[in-house]
């Protein structure tokens, strides 16, 4: 009997040269590639996979389905968070990858948990960030049979995710694991999911996690092609007003540095998208500020008289363009990005490179010359003097004051995690980031009720790091359950609610598209946050007047611990300026 | 302008959803898709049809490429091929009818599959121009029912589309 399994292991294997002896003889191992190691279930064999990931934390809540993972995780060194609401998880580990640029992970339980996910999903996916999500499947033998707790969250998420699988065969568990890091952190980041069957989970397998994905075409390029890159800086180096701009791509590639060296060799102002904030120092003199709909007048400007726009790792998000017909008029367009179906997606590119930003400008900057482009510049601060970001100061609070304080008193340098809406536009536009990947904030899909958990993930990456959250009433409501988390784990986050006691945001649309119609956006009844925090055991703060704000907030923020400030601002306030609705974006409502 | 794609993807579940998902969702207009099988096991050809103009061909073409499953992309429209669609056409054909409507199999190389006591079930090859002459042909005699595959195509000569070196087992 033996020697026919040693024929049987000489046939099918590959032996290693030493092995490890002390292993029960089994009946087959027809699916074992190599060393023998010990068998355990699948479900133990996927946590084993993440801690080969080197996955620190995962975010997750559990349920009937994906219980073989939890038993299998109880005894890991992961830590796990548990969240009172899986978008909360999937948010949580959104704004962690974020703020790390490592991959996030959750995981939920079949059906409703899996459904839960979904906005989280498309989050990530809209704004490339890297995620595995892990859910819990009804046993094979029942899928499609609609049993209790069954969605197809497979189909589902097609076209939210970058790739997704349902592991049916426990055989290919470990390598679809492989593979989904390997997709989601490379390329264009994205999340992957895995559905995992529950019976699936419980089959034992032995644990040899692969050391490489195995996929038959996915290589994302990183080296731009060697003629465009000859071609963008004869460009560059013949053009009298050229603008950078800069979006998410250069976070991902962590190409901050060469961005900074490439505007300081040409002298050219840099504007970001939203997503891009932070890439360039806040405070540096060749910043615009951001672009676009509520962009800086003179970052619009700036692009409308350039006559070349590099663009570096963007999407010409609809945003930014407003009428793509008129964007950027006397400009040719140098395009830069990883994902080839971004590139003349929405614009038509005179240079087209594909690849990592960070790769590609390493490659270029050798071929630019110093030049000088003083009257470029003078016309660029010219823009700036006339139209500066303002706001009136009045004696009632204004949320642009609290951003300007913020930024004062944590020197640009916090972390900053915000929702969806004016608060968030207020941030980009006062807050003068200075490190990279320090904002942290839901850009493509504007999911409201991302800040919270965001925030928590953040924090969970960086314990050591000042993390704010700056939200505003209606996003706060949307997933305020999670303070439980946020205290259960014992995080300081500094939470501000800038209160308006409405959707501001919708408010404002009205105001401007709806002849000042307001329905279904003032707030009838708004719960008192700081009673709120006080059941959470959060220490909370009600500040009414920009005087109590200037002399409580140092003590608030340098006080260790949480804090829950609720900022009651002035309802009326706008985030201006503000292009208008299909219109160039240079026409703007400023007041 | 109509364009002719040939895409390898690999054989796993759902490939077929997530193509037709991403022709629906960005809104490419699919004119004809046929799908099956390859010499490779574990790889699928689709040939697809699509109608537009040069930037959304370039589009459909890069989206198509995203997906992790596809292998390769090839717009083979400007190349020389050969492209066949299959018909099979039920025909109301009494004993008396029978004669011209196999005469007009003959002419188009058609095929008689099936014989009913009132009825012809014919089968026909051929591109596109050819099917719909076939078609209109027999439409006079009443056409009961009719099916037709989507088009599929292979490069001229030697010239290839596959892929070389895909591993057997494939994920």
């Amino acid at each position: 009997m033996f020697e026919v399994r040693y024929l049987l292991e000489l046939a099918f294997t590959s032996i290693p040269s030493i092995r490890t002896s002390n292993v029960e003889p089994r009946t087959s191992n027809l699916e074992n590639e190599g060393d023998y190691v010990l068998e355990v279930i699948a479900a133990q064999a996927l946590i084993q996979a993440l801690e080969q990931e080197n996955v620190s934390v995962v975010f997750g809540y559990p349920g009937g389905s994906i219980l073989p993972v939890y038993d299998a995780l109880a005894s890991s060194t992961i830590k796990h968070v548990l969240v009172r609401h899986e978008q909360g998880a999937v948010f949580a580990a959104n704004g962690y990858a974020r703020a790390t640029g490592r991959v996030g992970v959750c995981i939920a339980t079949s059906g409703p948990g899996a459904t839960n996910l979904v906005t989280g999903i498309a989050d990530a996916y809209m704004d490339s960030v890297p995620l595995v999500i892990f859910t819990g499947q009804v046993p094979t033998t029942q899928v499609g049979t609609d049993a209790f707790q069954e969605v197809d969250i497979t189909g589902i998420t097609v076209p939210i995710t970058k790739h997704n699988y349902l592991v049916k065969d426990h055989r290919k568990l470990l390598q679809t694991i492989k593979n989904a890091f390997y997709i989601a952190a490379t390329g264009r980041p994205g999340p992957v999911l895995i559905d995992l069957p529950q019976d699936m989970l419980k089959t034992k397998i032995s644990f040899r996690y692969p050391k490489s994905a195995s996929l038959q075409s996915y290589k994302p390029v990183l080296e731009g092609h060697f003629g465009k890159i000859n071609e963008a800086a004869r460009l560059i180096n013949k053009s009298r007003r050229p603008v950078i701009y800069a979006g998410g791509g250069i976070l991902i590639s962590q190409a901050c540095e060469e961005l900074k060296q490439l505007a300081e060799v040409i002298s050219a102002p840099v504007t970001n998208t939203f997503r891009g904030l932070s890439c360039f120092p806040g405070e540096h003199p060749l910043f615009l500020g951001m672009l676009g709909l509520h962009g800086t007048r003179y970052a619009n400007l700036a692009v409308n008289e350039c006559d070349l726009l590099i663009a570096l790792g963007v999407r010409f998000d609809d945003r930014v363009t407003g009428k793509v017909a008129t964007f950027a008029p006397e400009a040719k367009i140098i395009h830069v990005d990883i994902d080839p179906a971004e590139i003349g997606k929405n614009v038509r590119i005179q240079v087209p490179i594909v690849g990592d930003v960070k790769v590609v400008l390493q490659a270029l900057l050798p071929s630019l010359k110093k030049t000088d482009r003083t009257v470029w510049l003078q016309r660029i601060e010219e823009l700036k003097s006339l139209y500066p970001l303002f706001y009136q100061q009045e004696n009632v609070l204004k949320p642009q004051f609290v951003l300007e304080e913020l930024y004062r008193l944590t020197n640009g340098e916090a972390i900053i995690a915000t929702d969806v809406g004016q608060h968030q536009m207020w941030t980009a536009q006062y807050y003068r980031f200075r490190k990279p990947g320090t904002i942290i904030s839901s850009g493509g899909l504007g999911a409201m009720g991302f800040g919270l958990p965001a925030a928590i993930g953040a924090q969970l990456g960086f314990p050591e790091k000042k993390v704010i959250l700056v939200t505003g009433d209606g996003s706060f409501q949307m997933t305020m359950s999670e303070l439980a988390t946020m205290v259960e784990q014992k995080l300081p986050l500094k939470i501000f609610i800038l209160n308006n006691q409405s959707l501001g945001m919708v408010r404002q649309l009205q105001e401007f598209y709806y002849d000042k119609r307001y329905f279904g956006v003032n707030f009838e009844f708004v719960p008192d946050f700081v009673i709120l925090a006080k059941a959470y055991r959060i220490p909370g703060y009600n500040i009414n007047t920009p005087d109590e704000l200037t002399q409580r907030l140092p003590d608030i923020l340098n006080t260790p611990g949480p804090a829950l400030v609720n900022c009651l601002i002035d309802p009326r306030e706008n985030v201006l300026p503000m292009v208008l609705n299909g219109q160039i974006i240079t026409k703007v409502e400023e007041s | 302008m109509r364009h002719t794609l040939t895409v390898l993807v690999a054989n796993s579940p759902g490939v077929l959803y997530r193509v037709a998902g991403l022709f629906s969702r960005r809104g490419f207009n699919i004119d004809s898709l046929a799908v099956g099988q390859t010499e490779n096991v574990n790889i699928s050809r689709m040939t697809i049809v699509v109608e537009g103009d040069a930037l959304v061909l370039e589009q459909v073409t890069k989206q198509l490429r995203k997906l992790i499953d596809v292998i390769k992309v090839s717009d083979i429209t400007a190349e020389e091929f050969v492209a066949r669609e299959l018909v099979l056409a039920k025909v109301t054909a009494n004993p008396t009818q029978r004669g011209e409507i196999m005469q007009i199999a003959d002419i188009f190389r058609a095929r008689i599959v099936d014989l009913g006591r009132r009825t012809l079930t014919l089968e026909c090859t051929g591109d596109e121009a050819k099917i719909k002459a076939f078609e209109e042909s027999l439409r006079p005699y009443g056409i009961k029912e009719l099916v037709r595959t989507g088009k599929i195509a292979l490069l001229r000569g030697s010239k290839y589309t596959n892929v070389n070196n895909i591993k057997e087992e494939a994920m």
